[in-house]
């Protein structure tokens, strides 16, 4: 598998740093404007797809990326999880804000443990997306077989 | 207490998660944390269901915002009782699958989805908002997808598509009506909008986002007119999820989230909404003839249950729109009853088929009741329950619906449920009468493994001790969870008073 | 008025792809369609002419903030959406691998 063209390749080596780069922001920044996890989960599997496409892949390389990528969704899932778990212990409540007054609001270092699930559903969304991808890209191989 | 609604999410939820992991690690450690899960909820569920006190529902407040502003779970007797509907027949359906998913490629990914399946249900049990009630409806509802085509022959995948779209119609329709009843109303917490909708005028709007709403739940209960999904979908599962399937999921998606609308949230009750709870027993007594003349003419083993699970399911919603005390024991008695049934009769169909390897009824030349005398002995017991036989608890709930109908006047639901208990005996016994009875046929066939016949005996003890000891189970469990649905809007009051003072 | 009318009008097309469509691609953008429009709806319940996103720095008084439930819900019902289709699509991949179309009508096997 080659892939496609080189002006393809090309465009996305260069592109595909800015998109990762941008999911990252938008990740980070997803409590102080419009985005968050998802969105930014969601850019970078983007990312992701658009290098595959670029370069192209083997059957094998499909294989691991979608065991490796159910690993990090299950454990996306558990970080949320455990964040929610925490604030039981810390706040007495399940989802309790577990630093209510830490930085400053308007800052990035702002808004207690939301910075931290969006992190955590980030990596859920973005390797689930990219799992989505993988398998619905690999049925072809399934027909070959 | 206060913290067993977050447990019992969490719990299996956490699980879910950890089972793709566990089972890169080792094979049997998926299996094993599944069913320490399972099991942790099936005893949550039944210490709430035996200690909360009656008209002292849990409320707890995610993040501790006060009541319409965050989401909130609330359990009362009737979310208790539904717990443990639920927990009972995931727990037993487990132990049943950890031999019979022995067929089956990817037992991982089969204990997520069952993990996944069971939050959503416990969720929509739960919830006290509307908008998380159709977020828990989905996560039950795609895992349930998932798992019918769990097979990936083109029958199931076809079956899946089918149950899909079906189902993804009906999820669509509830949340149009959620985007309206925002809109109109402004809050979407069920204590909230039922004092909402008490100062509302009754314009044209307010009962196009009723029929909005019951056309959803009545197409994920595969009511009377939408029936086309059910005998596909069902039957195409593997059988411990089949039994899921007939036994808990088109209840609690469907029938208790209705009820709950119908009767807490909209505050309609027999005295003064007629019409509107009327609707409910012609769909009702549609659904009962219709299924069970269709079970009458079926050839396939599974696909007669799932016909079957129509005409069941039609009971308990006569019973719903009947809505005297009597009936709406009889219709919890019925969840209780019908659960344990049918999901005892998918999984006898999942032992012969196990063994056998056949579900083509015209195919079998009988005499498996002496090659397999425990699948078979439960499948007898079971189709008496289901059929409604004394003693055993199938017997008590149909006896309470027709009591409800007779004593509401109705008397035409009242012969017309009695006749179609004496159908379904009918088509039940074609079963027994084809696989079981006769002379040996094919030789050289055992009875089901030892953890398969567990869970079946278990299921029919069930059914008989719940016969048995009616009148111990009735004041403590079943009316507590009726008078949930008889208090009406007084819910709303309840809700807002405990959630304040905790 | 207008947005309800088009929001509806849209449910209703993807209502009718759903219902009247063969193959199996098109039932799945019916899904979407569907889709888009309830999202639709619930993000314009939200909305308030001349408003601030909802994101407050320090309370300011005097000033409109646009619904910010409606966005939480639109968000929500979108990832239901992807999982939705996600799983729509790679049914419709799996029989097509197996029958080799993606017609419904070639596809139906059960009966009754």
């Amino acid at each position: 598998m080659s892939g496609m063209t080189p002006i393809v390749k090309v465009v996305a080596r260069i592109v595909g740093g800015f998109v990762f780069l941008f999911g990252c922001y938008v990740i980070l920044y997803g409590h102080l404007s419009p985005g968050g996890g998802f969105a930014g989960g969601a850019v970078l599997a983007a990312g992701f797809m658009l290098l595959r496409l670029a370069f192209g892949t083997t059957a094998k390389q499909e294989k691991s990326t979608s065991i490796s990528s159910s690993v990090f969704e299950s454990t996306g899932g558990l970080m949320f999880l455990l964040i929610a778990i925490l604030g039981l212990f810390v706040g007495g409540y399940f989802f309790a804000n577990l630093f209510p007054s830490f930085g400053t609001p308007g800052l990035l270092v702002s808004a207690g443990s939301i910075p931290l699930a969006n992190i955590a559903i980030a990596i859920k969304v973005g390797a689930a997306v990219i799992s989505v991808f993988v398998l619905l890209a690999s049925t072809k191989y399934i027909f070959k077989e | 207490m206060k913290i067993f609604p977050v447990l019992l999410i969490a719990i299996p939820l956490g699980a879910a998660f950890l089972v793709p992991i566990c089972f890169k690690i080792w094979r049997r450690l998926a299996e094993i944390i599944t069913g320490l899960a399972v099991a942790a909820v099936l005893a949550l569920s039944v210490y709430l269901a035996l200690f909360l006190p009656a008209g002292q529902p849990l409320v707890y407040l995610f993040g501790n915002w006060p009541i319409p502003i965050g989401i909130m779970f609330v359990v009362d007797k009737l979310s208790a009782f539904m717990l443990v509907v639920v927990a009972i027949l995931v727990f037993l359906s487990y132990v049943y699958a950890t031999k019979y998913m022995d067929h089956f490629t990817g037992p991982g990914k089969f204990y997520t989805l069952y993990l996944l399946m069971l939050v959503g249900m416990l969720g929509v049990v739960m919830t006290g908002d509307l908008f998380n009630m159709f977020v828990f409806m989905e996560i039950a509802a795609i895992a349930s997808y998932a798992l019918v085509a769990f097979g990936t022959e083109p029958e199931e995948l076809e079956a899946g598509f089918k149950y899909m779209v079906m189902g993804e119609i009906a999820s669509l329709m509830i949340l149009l009506a959620i985007a309206f009843i925002y809109a109109g109303t402004g809050t979407l917490n069920l204590a909230d909008l039922s004092q909402a909708f008490a100062v509302m005028d009754k314009t044209p709007g307010f009962y196009f986002v009723l029929v909005l709403l019951v056309f959803g739940f009545s197409l994920k209960a595969a009511l009377a007119p939408f029936i086309s999904w059910l005998p596909d979908a069902h039957p195409a599962a593997p059988a411990p999820v089949s039994a899921l399937l007939s036994g808990v999921l088109v209840k609690v998606l469907g029938i208790y989230a209705l009820a709950r609308v119908i009767f807490n949230v909209y505050g309609f009750s027999r005295a003064s909404d007629p019409l509107v709870l009327n609707v409910f027993v012609i769909l009702g007594l549609a659904s009962i003839v219709i299924g069970g003349l269709l079970a009458l003419r079926q050839k396939d083993y599974k696909r007669l249950l799932a016909d079957s699970t129509l005409s069941q399911v039609g009971y308990i919603v006569l019973a719903l729109g009947i809505g005297n005390e009597f009936a709406l024991i009889g219709a919890l008695a019925h969840i209780l009853s019908h659960a344990l049934g049918k999901g005892l009769l998918f999984l006898t169909a999942g032992a012969v088929e196990y063994r056998v390897g056949e579900r083509d009824l015209t195919k079998f030349s009988g005499g498996l009741g002496k090659q397999m005398p425990w699948t078979s002995l439960s499948y007898n017991l079971g189709a008496l329950s289901v059929a409604g036989m004394p003693p055993f608890l199938g017997f008590f709930s149909k006896l309470f619906i027709i009591l409800g109908a007779v004593q509401a006047g109705m008397i035409i639901p009242a012969v017309v449920a009695g006749l179609f208990a004496v159908v379904t005996l009918g088509y039940l016994l074609k079963i027994t009468n084809k696989v079981f009875w006769g002379k040996e046929g094919v030789k050289g066939i055992k009875e089901a493994p030892f953890v398969m016949v567990l869970a079946m005996v278990c299921l029919v003890a069930l059914l008989l001790g719940g016969g048995v000891f009616f009148f111990w189970l009735k004041p403590n469990l079943l009316q507590p969870a009726a008078d949930v649905l008889l208090q009406g809007v007084k819910y709303a009051e309840i809700v807002f008073r405990i959630g304040a003072g905790g | 008025m207008i947005v309800l009318v088009i929001s509806l009008a849209l449910f209703l097309v993807g209502l009718y792809a759903i219902i009247t469509k063969r193959n199996m691609i098109k039932v799945a953008i019916g899904f979407s369609l569907m889709e888009y429009a309830v999202n639709f709806l619930l993000a314009i319940v939200g909305f308030r002419p001349g408003a601030l996103p909802p994101i407050l720095k320090a309370v300011e008084v005097g000033k409109v903030y646009a619904d910010p439930l409606p966005q939480a819900l639109v968000l929500t019902s979108i990832v239901i959406g992807l999982g939705v289709t996600a799983f729509l699509l790679a049914l419709a991949l799996r029989l097509y691998n197996r029958i080799g179309s993606f017609d419904l009508e070639e596809i139906q096997r059960l009966k009754g």
